[in-house]
């Protein structure tokens, strides 16, 4: 059976907003239930909803690879996907990657390298890069150049992020 | 974004009873372009569907010898799966070769078939599109048009299919599954995808309701001897002005059987059956990949800015028939440079 999580709309038009429902998210390995609209993406969800702002919104339509989170260790857009569509799935975000006082081998390469200027692109960044570790398919430069190209980074500390990258790509 | 209500099918019949059940409402997938066309209002649905969930994601062989695609499957899975990377490296090229690895990894077959054209037109909701409005008028036409259609473009629209996944698919010609209200139907993948004529606002030949369920792919799968070139505006993550997909077979230099697609052309993946007619028995020559691309773009239209796809396209061709029948491109290879 469909499983409804809202009610249906009036009828004619579009429909009138509804209340928001209880959507069931595990995030870093915590699961949490929000409140959320069906229309939520899952990126606000995690900003506005659950607390957790490291994830950012640069574009909000899937081309700069800002808002990337890992979904079941895969590296995705979360700002083209809604929040009420991940109910049993596994997040991660920057902030369940590392911590101050305990980097990811990611994070420390990145400052290792200088790999950002303001600094906005890095948590996509490292999560995009997170991801392509997890895939495992990136050895050479070439490679972690193409598999990167879903991020950009508008100071262009490209040079930076790919030695990071590059460091711990080689490492594993 | 507007507000509209959701649910999540867990099966297929659930998923089409519960998309009739609601007006204006559409079935997501990965939602990579449904969402955005959502957040530019360009498409407005009451109700979404779910149907990334569906146990339609598998890739598994056919008793006939060909490779079934899951809709649900992710571009990333199909691209990497190794039955794709062994017996159809065309595909697994021109998955690769589109979008960015996040992107891929929510994509799903499915949703590539459905994906719209990214006709800025289109997606500006202040500018008369007949494809979003049909009798509105056609902004590209007269207007600023470097991305569109040079083959089979209409009065109405010149819009082009934006899909690299779909060019090798026309070249590898699966079978469409689909269900609906009315039961399931197969759709040859040439019949699929339409072009604009006086109709420009359905991409596709899809009834009301209809959900698709699998690629299937036939047999041959031109492993050896195929090529699919990208040209475009950055070295990656750009969408094709123009690209070709070639699958060929080969006795000695001789070309025994062909497939050619294009795609960034028109306002479908362009096979074209009678340039493949005129590779079959002839030598695999500079003589006659010239003849057979000067053929392709003979009635190419160039619609301003974007006339210079023509020859773009001609050369392309060359190329790209060139590459197949040398035979040196593998499943993987081609997103590190091949152009």
């Amino acid at each position: 059976m469909s499983q409804p999580i809202t009610s249906a709309p009036a009828s004619g038009g579009l429909p009138t907003p509804v209340p928001t429902g209880p959507v069931r998210l595990t995030i870093n390995g915590e699961t949490r239930t929000l409140q959320l609209a069906p229309w939520t993406s899952l990126l606000d969800a995690l900003r506005e909803y659950a607390g957790l702002t490291g994830t950012k919104k640069g574009c909000d339509h899937g081309q700069c690879g800002a808002c990337t989170v890992l979904v079941n260790g895969r590296r995705i857009n979360s700002c083209l996907t809604l929040a009420v569509m991940h109910e049993d799935d596994d997040i991660t975000t920057i902030e369940g990657l590392g911590t101050p006082e305990n980097l990811s081998l990611l994070q420390q390469a990145f400052v290792d390298h200088d790999a950002f200027q303001c600094g906005y692109c890095t948590p996509g960044q490292i999560c995009s890069a997170q991801g392509l570790l997890n895939e495992g398919r990136a050895h050479s430069e070439a490679e972690i150049k193409e598999l990167m190209s879903g991020n950009l980074c508008r100071c262009g500390a490209y040079v930076g992020i790919l030695d990071a990258v590059k460091e711990v790509v080689d490492k594993q | 974004m507007y507000p509209f209500t959701y649910s999540r099918a867990t099966n297929v019949a659930d998923a089409v009873r519960d998309k009739a059940g609601h007006k204006a409402s559409a079935y997501v997938g990965g939602g990579t372009n449904l969402i955005d066309l959502m957040k530019m209002n360009v498409e407005q649905p009451a109700h979404l569907v779910n149907v990334a969930k569906l146990p339609l994601s598998k890739i598994e062989d056919l008793p006939d010898g060909g490779l079934r695609l899951g809709a649900t499957a992710t571009n990333s899975d199909t691209a990497w799966n190794e039955a794709v990377k062994k017996r159809y490296p065309l595909l697994n090229q021109a998955i690769l070769a589109g979008a960015s690895p996040q992107l891929r990894n929510a994509a799903t077959n499915g949703g590539n078939l459905m994906q719209r054209t990214r006709c800025y037109y289109f997606y500006d909701v202040a500018t008369p599109c007949n494809k979003r409005e049909p009798g509105s008028g056609c902004s590209a036409i007269g207007g600023y048009n470097r991305i569109h259609a040079i083959l089979g473009a209409s009065e109405t629209c010149i819009a082009t299919h934006p899909s690299d996944m779909c060019v090798a698919l026309a070249a590898l010609a699966p079978t469409v599954r689909v269900s609906g209200p009315n039961g399931e139907r197969t759709i040859a993948f040439e019949d699929f995808h339409r072009l604009p004529a006086d109709q420009p606002e359905f991409d596709n030949t899809l009834a009301e309701g209809e959900l698709i369920t699998s690629l299937d792919l036939p047999e041959k799968g031109f492993a050896k001897h195929f090529a699919y070139l990208k040209l475009r505006d950055r070295h990656s993550y750009a969408f094709a002005l123009v690209s070709v997909a070639v699958g060929l077979e080969m006795d000695g230099d001789t070309i025994t059987d062909a497939r050619l697609a294009l795609g960034g052309v028109a306002h479908k993946p362009w096979r074209d059956k009678a340039a493949e007619a005129l590779l079959k028995g002839q030598p695999a020559t500079a003589e006659t990949f010239g003849r057979v691309a000067a053929h392709v773009v003979a009635n190419a239209v160039g619609q301003g800015s974007n006339d210079f796809k023509i020859e773009l396209a001609r050369r392309a061709i060359v190329r790209a028939l060139k590459q197949a029948a040398e035979g040196k491109q593998e499943a993987g290879d081609m997103y590190l440079g091949g152009q």
